[in-house]
């Protein structure tokens, strides 16, 4: 990824050349029809998908799943355990896909690692002071540094909102630049905006960009820490811009929208969101992804109600 | 506007189903007339789809674990309360009775009451199941042996085509009273009571989603209910012979506890078979450290 952010880098460097040039350029973005953007979201949200469609996408969902734990309770063993469900959703039905990542607080990076060994399955870790992203800069690296040597396969960062609300825009591309190299070669980057605390659809479209602009591979959605998570509305206005930045730039950077998504129903809405904005080469795990714990077990409770025909309950899946 | 009575326009009810403590409509849009016993049209009531069975369970487990855990006690004063708020509107009980059944004033009446007396009368049973269903057993070691009746978990009722107010107590009742929650699948044929009884149950303190009430096609409902993993039990009081067979293959699949229909007197004593028959028994030993070494008085 590296040699695409650089790409990237360059074909910015009018707007990110000064901080009055990268704040022109945010502010120059056009305006969000806040109105018109969540009508479409709701539109899209009314899409009756049934029957293989429904399969498809509840075994998609399933695929796309960052099984998260961001506890302060975390022990190993529940990470250890988190690993083997991303490894083996249902147990009672090897045809279950594997979840895409597990996402884990950095000093769990190790435990996650041992547990989804050989599976294919990658560990993401949070990483520069999450949630709040409150610390100086070589703190928040350090912590990156941390979780990538522990062998993160992904880092999700947090955006320092005080910096952005404060109209600071060039002081964060530097801190996702920073971010971006402490991950090197290996690792890729998630960028969360914790839109619930942007407060406007403006600042969230800003905020997008100027996270792809910084070299991320991904932007997400919220941090799940905050009262407002990820929304149809603003993970649709996310998705516009991922759709714009690749027709522009020709580079393709994913979406992961994050917190308050828990069953299938939701979990389909968004896919439908994803096929009908980005389009469907998104439709895969490299470029979307759902930031949840619960909802992979409603999705394992309506597969196995689709395979069997019987509803199933909670008690034929794993109590996390 | 000089005549009064013609002046005012009827206010008709809307039945709605009472599910999780609130009263929606059928997810389906669906509604089935409801006629009295001599064919006039009382109103049109929710035919539920298994979307809206599925919801009712969701709602009953969430609210199982808050029913069961709280005192016995309290949950009598519940059903205590339920019998309170039934007395409260039984000018209204009375007449949708008399309709569903084709019976007169006097005679609907008796019905009410004898409906608020069996509320009174499983409100009572509550904190004192447990001694005749469980209590200490004898055992040969140094342990105290205990068993306490449990209740078994979701309970779907099929609640009697006849007798659609007394009747549906009488078999509800017993279901909530151990600390059960209940899905009930209303008398397809008279489901107002019933449908009324889930705007008694809401002013009554009892907490949302320990009962909940869908009226519809009888078969329709029922057989996603039967064979729905987390539904624990199954009573099939109002089924009919062909539908009951059909749903107790069903509830196999996971063991479900299965009460099988039978001609019931609902004016005589219930005794305690309904009480009993949604319970699971735990047994706890506990050591009483070593009896007669230390001439212990254990």
């Amino acid at each position: 990824m590296p040699t695409t952010a650089h790409a990237t880098a360059s074909a910015f460097a009018d707007a990110t050349a000064s901080d009055s040039a990268l704040r022109r350029f945010l502010h120059g973005l056009p305006g969000v029809d806040a109105v018109g953007l969540e009508a479409r979201a709701a539109a899209l949200g009314t899409r009756s998908i049934k029957t293989t469609a429904k399969a498809y996408a509840i075994d998609l969902a399933i695929s796309v799943i960052d099984l998260t734990t961001l506890e302060g309770a975390d022990t190993p063993g529940k990470v250890r355990a988190l690993g083997a469900k991303a490894v083996h959703p249902d147990p009672t039905d090897r045809t279950t896909p594997r979840t895409a990542a597990v996402c884990v607080y950095p000093d769990m990076v190790a435990a996650a690692k041992e547990a989804v060994a050989g599976s294919g399955v990658k560990v993401a870790s949070v990483a520069t002071a999450f949630p709040a992203g409150r610390a100086a800069l070589t703190v928040k690296l350090a912590d990156v540094q941390d979780a990538v040597s522990a062998g993160a396969d992904e880092i999700d960062m947090v955006i320092d909102r005080g910096a952005f609300l404060a109209g600071k825009y060039l002081k964060v591309y530097e801190e996702i630049r920073a971010v971006r190299e402490a991950c090197g070669e290996r690792a890729r980057l998630k960028v969360i905006f914790e839109t619930g605390e942007l407060s406007t659809y403006d600042n969230i479209r800003r905020a997008s960009w100027l996270g792809m602009m910084a070299g991320a591979d991904f932007i997400k959605t919220s941090t799940g820490k905050v009262g407002v998570n990820a929304t149809p509305a603003n993970t649709l206005l996310m998705l516009e811009a991922v759709r714009d930045f690749k027709q522009q730039t020709g580079v393709q950077i994913g979406v992961k929208p994050a917190g308050g998504i828990r069953t299938s129903k939701d979990a389909v809405k968004f896919l439908v969101l994803v096929n009908e904005t980005a389009g469907p080469d998104w439709l895969d795990n490299h470029w979307f992804r759902f930031g949840a714990s619960s909802l992979l077990n409603d999705l394992l409770m309506q597969r196995q109600k689709l395979a069997t025909g019987r509803y199933s309950g909670p008690d034929y899946v794993t109590v996390d | 506007m000089s005549d009064k009575s013609e002046a005012r326009l009827s206010v008709f009810k809307t039945y709605k189903l009472y599910v999780g403590g609130k009263f929606p409509r059928s997810e389906s849009g669906r509604v089935y007339e409801v006629t009295s016993s001599k064919g006039e049209w009382l109103a049109n009531a929710p035919q539920s789809s298994r979307k809206d069975a599925r919801d009712a369970v969701v709602a009953a487990r969430k609210a199982f674990g808050g029913w069961a855990g709280k005192t016995a006690y309290n949950r009598g004063q519940v059903l205590y309360r339920v019998a309170e708020m039934l007395e409260g509107r039984r000018e209204q009980f009375v007449r949708e009775v008399a309709d569903a059944e084709g019976l007169s004033k006097s005679k609907a009446g008796a019905q009410v009451d004898a409906a608020v007396d069996r509320w009174v009368w499983y409100a009572g049973w509550t904190d004192k199941i447990a001694q005749i269903a469980g209590g200490a057993n004898p055992v040969a070691g140094p342990y105290f042996n205990l068993s306490s009746p449990e209740p078994t978990g979701v309970v779907t009722v099929v609640a009697p085509q006849e007798s659609p107010l007394l009747g549906l107590v009488s078999v509800l009742a017993p279901v909530i009273a151990t600390g059960n929650t209940a899905v009930v699948i209303a008398s397809e044929r008279a489901p107002l009571p019933a449908l009324s009884l889930g705007e008694v149950l809401a002013t009554s303190d009892l907490p949302g989603g320990v009962v909940n009430i869908l009226s519809g096609r009888t078969a329709e409902i029922a057989a996603p209910l039967a064979a729905h993993q987390d539904v624990n039990a199954l009573d099939l009081c109002g089924a009919d012979e062909v539908l009951a067979k059909e749903l107790e293959v069903a509830a196999a699949e996971n063991l479900k506890r299965v009460l099988r229909p039978q001609p019931v007197d609902w004016s005589a004593d219930p005794g305690t078979h309904r009480l009993t028959a949604f319970l699971e028994t735990k047994t706890v030993w506990h050591p009483t450290g070593s009896l007669g070494a230390s001439g212990s008085a254990y």
